[in-house]
């Protein structure tokens, strides 16, 4: 069986004033589906680069990122943009939430780019809402939430189009510890349950406990390490 | 279908986001709403103006001018060809068997307003015939004047804008003092100006041309061969017109005219809007840049993004458009307009028409969309990557 995503021998880096800052150097990553991966990494080593990479939301200089048996680095942007409406959630570290916009409204957002009627998505909306535990706040604007209930919104507007891969970058980290364990209760659910696959970045070890497997990124380097000698 | 949807959410949702930039969304609309003012204002005096142009003036009168002059002023006749034309078959005859026709000479007379501002007045030299040329004249006060002596009579509408006019009281022209001796009234814009005898005025004004004749036909249908007698005269090169036909010349001439002021003015505004429109909609984009970067990443297309900067600053414009026709229309609509000028002084009615409020709907949309156009690029190719990271 082929794997979810697989990069292979990927290069990615940025150019900085007149200087290239290499940020992913022949990097290799497999993950299969129904994985939980977490990342960690210190800052600036390219966990973000190499999220947005698996995400669609970036190109890699050489070498080839397949995700859902596409190769994405082949894809021109529009055709990047409805790949990733099809099989993508992102869950943000600042949620990403639309001010103006109720939790149902924001939960729609990704549904708008279906054919799903106003009615089913209502429905598919009320469900995500229901299964991140925010069926009561419905009609709250992002505002009126706590952190951890705005991230749980992020995580029913990243589930309600029924992607493929949740990708998640920092998804605990403006969270206290109460809310980072029930955010991270959520996703493994989501995992264990409902069969998503989830590649998180993350900087707190306990949160990486929740997954099923971890990996180290250090300037653009990926080693595997074995779950508990995170910290 | 699905391209709509999106369109209309994240206009939805720009929309919902102005309260949040009220100040430079109002700027927008208070610039566009400057230029559709003016632009309605200036447009609505054409109009207004060619509609009264157009009313006025009758089909069994003529006009006859020199060849190629477009008013009055810049026609000149030689005594032979006035008496030529005097002579032509299709004139009506006066009650004592005289022609219905008037030799013309029009100058201007500079005099104070009641107001204190100096102004020129046009003075009209006219025939004996003048009743039965334009039988509308009624003296209202004192008499008509005597033909070779120094007298005039003047207008209404002239009367209550000039000062020193009023019977009895002395004009001075060409260094010689004339008395006005009686007021007149025609409903039309001959009622802004004086009238005397041609004759004397031209034996004033030594060397001054005849302007024009002025002919009452014997009927509608005598134009014709009034007019062809004279144009297939060789000893004559004169244009005949009806007087309605004269005033809607004078009409499409005028129009021109404002045509080129209105266009610099609401130009030069509509350039400041534009700018106001273009700094707007950058602000809008790069305040909004992180949701626009989230709804990409979310797989929102370019077009989505694109379109609905550009609704969200239409209708800013179309706002703005409806507040500047609805401030023209309580400034100036009904308003009466005295447009004086040496060879016709024009009384009209200032109308702000629908028509027009549509034409400045179109300017404002355009406007809009051109300020927009640069900014709603800018989204559609904001870097998602690096967007999202700026939070
Ligand atoms: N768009 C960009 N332009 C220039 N440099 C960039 C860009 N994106 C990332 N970088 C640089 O690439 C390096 C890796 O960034 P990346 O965001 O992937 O790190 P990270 O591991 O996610 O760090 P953190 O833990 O702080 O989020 C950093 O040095 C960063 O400054
Ligand atoms: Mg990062």
């Amino acid at each position: 069986m082929t794997a979810l995503v697989s990069i292979r021998d990927v290069d990615k880096g940025y150019v900085r004033g007149k200087q290239r800052v290499e940020v992913l150097t022949g990097v290799n990553l497999e993950v299969q589906s129904g994985e939980f991966l977490a990342i960690m990494g210190p800052s600036g080593s390219g966990k973000t680069t190499l999220l947005n990479l698996i995400g669609g939301l970036d190109k890699c200089d050489k070498g080839e990122v397949i995700v859902a048996g596409e190769r994405l680095h082949e894809f021109s942007s529009g055709k990047l943009a409805r790949w990733r409406a099809r099989h993508v959630g992102f869950v943000f570290q600042f949620y990403n939430l639309l001010p103006v916009l109720s939790a149902e409204r924001n939960v729609e957002v990704p549904l708008l780019l279906t054919k799903l009627s106003g009615r089913q998505r209502k429905q598919n909306v009320r469900a995500a809402l229901e299964l991140v535990g925010l069926g009561d706040r419905a009609r709250h604007k992002p505002g009126e939430l706590s952190g951890g209930q705005q991230q749980r919104v992020g995580i029913a507007r990243a589930l309600v189009s029924d992607p493929t891969l949740l990708i998640c970058d920092e998804p605990t980290g403006d969270l206290d510890r109460e809310s980072s364990e029930s955010v991270l209760e959520l996703l493994e659910l989501l995992n264990r349950d409902h069969g998503k696959t989830i590649i998180m970045v993350t900087h707190d070890p306990r949160a990486a406990e929740h997954a099923s497997r971890l990996l180290h990124v250090d300037k653009g380097v990926i080693s595997a390490e074995p779950l508990g000698t995170a910290a | 279908m699905i391209a709509l949807t999106q369109i209309v959410a994240v206009t939805a949702m720009n929309l919902r986001n102005i309260p949040q930039r009220l100040g430079s969304s109002c700027v927008v609309v208070v610039g566009i709403a400057g230029v559709v003012g003016v632009l309605v204002s200036v447009l609505g005096i054409s109009t207004s103006l060619t509609d009264t142009l157009l009313a006025t003036g009758r089909v069994d009168r003529a006009i006859v001018l020199r060849d190629g002059a477009d008013t009055e002023v810049s026609s000149a006749l030689s005594v032979d060809a006035a008496l030529t034309i005097v002579d032509a078959p299709g004139i009506a005859r006066t009650a004592e068997g005289y022609v219905a026709a008037t030799i013309n000479m029009v100058t201007g007379v500079n005099l104070e307003r009641i107001d204190g501002t100096l102004a020129s007045m046009t003075l009209r030299g006219t025939g004996a015939a003048v009743f039965d040329v334009r039988p509308e004249i009624e003296i209202v006060a004192g008499r008509m004047f005597e033909r070779g002596v120094r007298e005039l009579i003047v207008g209404a509408s002239a009367l209550e804008e000039f000062a020193g006019v009023n019977i009895g009281d002395i004009v001075s022209l060409r260094g010689s003092d004339w008395t006005v001796v009686g007021v007149f009234t025609s409903g039309d814009a001959l009622e802004s100006g004086m009238l005397t005898d041609v004759e004397t005025l031209l034996s004033a004004y030594q060397g001054a041309p005849r302007n024009s004749v002025t002919v009452m036909l014997e009927s509608e249908d005598s134009f014709d061969e009034f007019r062809d007698a004279l144009t297939t005269n060789p000893a004559l090169t004169v244009d005949v017109l009806r007087e309605t036909e004269y005033y809607s010349r004078q009409a499409s001439f005028i129009n021109d005219v404002i045509g080129v002021v209105t266009n610099f003015v609401a130009g030069i505004m509509a350039v400041g809007a534009l700018f106001a429109a273009l700094n707007t909609m950058y602000q809008a984009v790069s305040s909004r840049s992180v949701e626009i970067a989230t709804l990409r990443a979310i797989g929102f297309g370019q077009g989505g993004i694109v379109v609905s900067v550009l609704c969200e600053a239409l209708l800013l414009a179309v706002v703005g458009a409806f507040v500047g026709a609805a401030v023209a229309w309580a400034l100036f609509n009904g308003t009466t307009i005295n447009m004086g000028s040496v060879n016709a002084s024009i009384v009209f009615r200032l109308e702000v028409s629908p028509g027009l409020v549509a034409q400045g709907v179109v300017w404002a949309c355009a406007v809009g969309l051109l300020g927009a156009l640069l900014p709603a690029i800018r989204a559609a190719r904001l870097p998602v990557a690096t967007a999202l990271r700026a939070v």
